[in-house]
């Protein structure tokens, strides 16, 4: 079973994304969240401290969530950090490039509860 | 270039012939001389070109004055800013607001974790659907995102537009009939200018005085 102590960052650049995220968590089990609101901080974030799994969006600046992406991955550290993208960017050409650069699954926004748990389980195992 | 010598050459050798008194019959000569040399100098696609070349300019000059009649220079000053600034305030409205909701929620669920039971599950469900529906926030903010970067795009493209146009744009802005800058009486929908920006909005303490006063 996993354990629902681990911590978990959520990387976004918009605020109410953060907390629902957060929130939506928070009711699943999780209660050790960290946020970020760039792909840059979160990085930073991540090699201070190793997180069981990372939530990203995509879309933000100055480090999109693909960069970031590509930054754990070829990190010996942090490479095998499960990865999850939540996105608006819903193209085929998205989903295979992050796929290509190696995310754990893919989330559409919008989206609720149900579809987080789903993706949550697939990538880090029932809970 | 050529033509044009030419064509000096012959009027200048009938007017040499000519000179002194002149009879009908010469100036028909001088004429006849100057039309045959025009004739062989320009043909008829060189009419039509030299027509349609005027044509060019004429609609150049038309379009200028069309574009300089719709005040590029105020689209990229005023209205475009004006335009990012309402969507920007759009965004900031709706962040306030989902912030406001989410406080509220935050308080139910609080409140449900005191109660237990079938109605904090309920409670915590309702209130689930309700940070769902919140992500409307964020989609919106991206929306408006692309609408300000394609504002800015044309932003763009109208400054290229003035830069073509280099000083030549002030003299046709001037030749432009003056707007009627005298004082107006406001007309109702004059005053129906809808939600204001922050920076332009009285407050409520301000309202106040101005109706106290």
């Amino acid at each position: 079973m996993v354990d629902k102590n681990m911590d978990v960052l959520i990387v976004d650049d918009y605020r109410t994304m953060l907390r629902i995220i957060r929130n939506l968590l928070k009711q699943l089990g999780f209660g050790n969240v960290d946020e970020a609101t760039d792909g840059q901080m979160a990085l930073e974030m991540m090699r201070e401290k190793r997180y069981g799994l990372v939530i990203s969006d995509w879309n933000m600046e100055p480090m999109t969530g693909l960069q970031l992406l590509k930054a754990v991955r070829a990190d010996n550290d942090l490479k095998g950090t499960p990865f999850i993208m939540v996105t608006a960017e819903s193209k085929t050409e998205n989903v295979l490039e992050a796929k290509k650069a190696g995310v754990n699954n893919y989330i559409v926004k919008p989206f609720n509860a149900e579809t987080l748990k789903a993706k949550l389980v697939s990538v880090i195992g029932q809970f | 270039m050529n033509m044009k010598t030419d064509l000096d050459k012959a009027i200048e050798a009938a007017v040499e012939r000519s000179k002194g008194d002149w009879t009908r019959d010469d100036l028909e000569n001088i004429i006849r001389e100057v039309v045959t040399n025009i004739e062989g100098d320009i043909d008829s696609v060189h009419v039509k070109l030299f027509q349609q070349i005027e044509s060019l300019a004429k609609t150049i000059s038309q379009t200028k004055k069309e574009l300089a009649s719709i005040r590029p220079d105020e689209i990229r000053s005023k209205h475009l800013p004006q335009a990012s600034d309402e969507l920007d305030a759009i965004v900031g409205a709706t962040e306030e607001a989902t912030g406001t909701i989410m406080d509220s929620c935050e308080a139910i669920e609080e409140m449900a974790s005191g109660i237990g039971g079938e109605t904090a599950e309920k409670l915590v469900e309702a209130v689930t659907k309700i940070y769902e529906a919140c992500s409307f926030q964020d989609i919106t903010g991206q929306r408006v995102s692309k609408v300000v970067k394609a504002l800015k795009e044309v932003e763009e493209k109208v400054e290229r537009i003035l830069n073509a146009f280099g000083d030549e744009y002030k003299d046709l802005v001037q030749s432009e009939p003056q707007q009627d800058t005298a004082p107006k009486e406001l007309t109702e929908e004059d005053l129906l200018n809808g939600p204001q920006l922050d920076h332009e909005a009285n407050d409520k303490d301000e309202i106040d005085r101005l109706f106290n006063s």
